[in-house]
């Protein structure tokens, strides 16, 4: 299934890319799962792993790592948010 | 339209009218104003020295900002009876002293102003999908999130 995975902040930097349109394997579907999925390319993408209290969200709602991913959905994870 | 996030400044006194022109049920209006701060110690400068923190550049999520926001707005007006709510946000660079972010809420009497303008910056601060960056004299540098912040939205749960 298709994706559409978005970064933010420091963790867009570090990986050099705010967006990424791909291809998931069948066993990719949730979130935590797309992050080590994302974070097994080795550097930079291992930034997905060691970035603290990494937040992520599903069509733009805040989720855990357990949520599910289906085709089509907008992923996107980014470090806690520093807005005010 | 009660959110907006934009790259222009605003107009607060200007905001906090409109929220009461034309009625006359509107006891109270609470608003705040957040500005960039020179923060010395953040950046590991001594008081003494130059502002040490001489720009913030605002990223943001488009699209899933706005959400946020108005579903930060929808939990405020169950949560309280209130009359009309006004949040404004800015990004792209900021300088210190600019302003960055409003926050107005009209309701029939005080306290359910004060604590209803107070939820929205609360959870805004941990729920909105913002990041500051700070321009140092040792280079750009991505704001930390606080955990006091956590503890300020948390007092909130029901």
């Amino acid at each position: 299934m298709n994706v559409k995975v978005l970064f933010f902040a420091g963790l867009r930097e570090a990986l050099g890319t705010g967006s990424e349109s791909l291809a998931l394997p069948s066993d990719v579907g949730t979130v935590g799962a797309l992050r080590n999925h994302l974070a097994a390319r080795g550097a930079p993408w291992s930034a997905l792993a060691t970035t603290k209290n990494l937040r992520s969200a599903v069509n733009q709602q805040m989720v855990g790592p357990d949520a599910p991913i289906k085709a089509g959905d907008e992923v996107a994870f980014f470090p806690p948010v520093t807005g005010g | 339209m009660s959110i907006s996030v934009q790259e222009a400044d605003f107009d607060a006194g200007a905001e906090i009218a409109a929220l009461s022109a034309g009625r006359d049920d509107v006891g109270a209006v609470a608003s705040f104003v957040g500005l960039v701060r020179a923060d010395k110690a953040a950046a590991g400068v001594d008081a003494g020295a130059t502002a040490a923190v001489r720009a913030m550049t605002l990223e943001h999520y488009p699209g899933m900002t706005e959400k946020a926001l108005e579903a930060i707005v929808t939990e405020a007006r169950e949560r309280w009876d209130i009359y009309g709510v006004r949040v404004i946000h800015r990004v792209g660079k900021l300088l210190p002293g600019d302003r960055i972010v409003f926050v107005a809420v009209a309701s029939a009497h005080r306290g359910e102003a004060f604590a209803a303008c107070e939820f929205i910056m609360d959870y805004l601060k941990t729920r909105a999908p913002f990041w500051k960056k700070e321009e140092t004299p040792q280079g750009g540098r991505w704001v930390d999130a606080r955990e006091s912040d956590d503890q300020s939205a948390g007092r909130w749960k029901a």
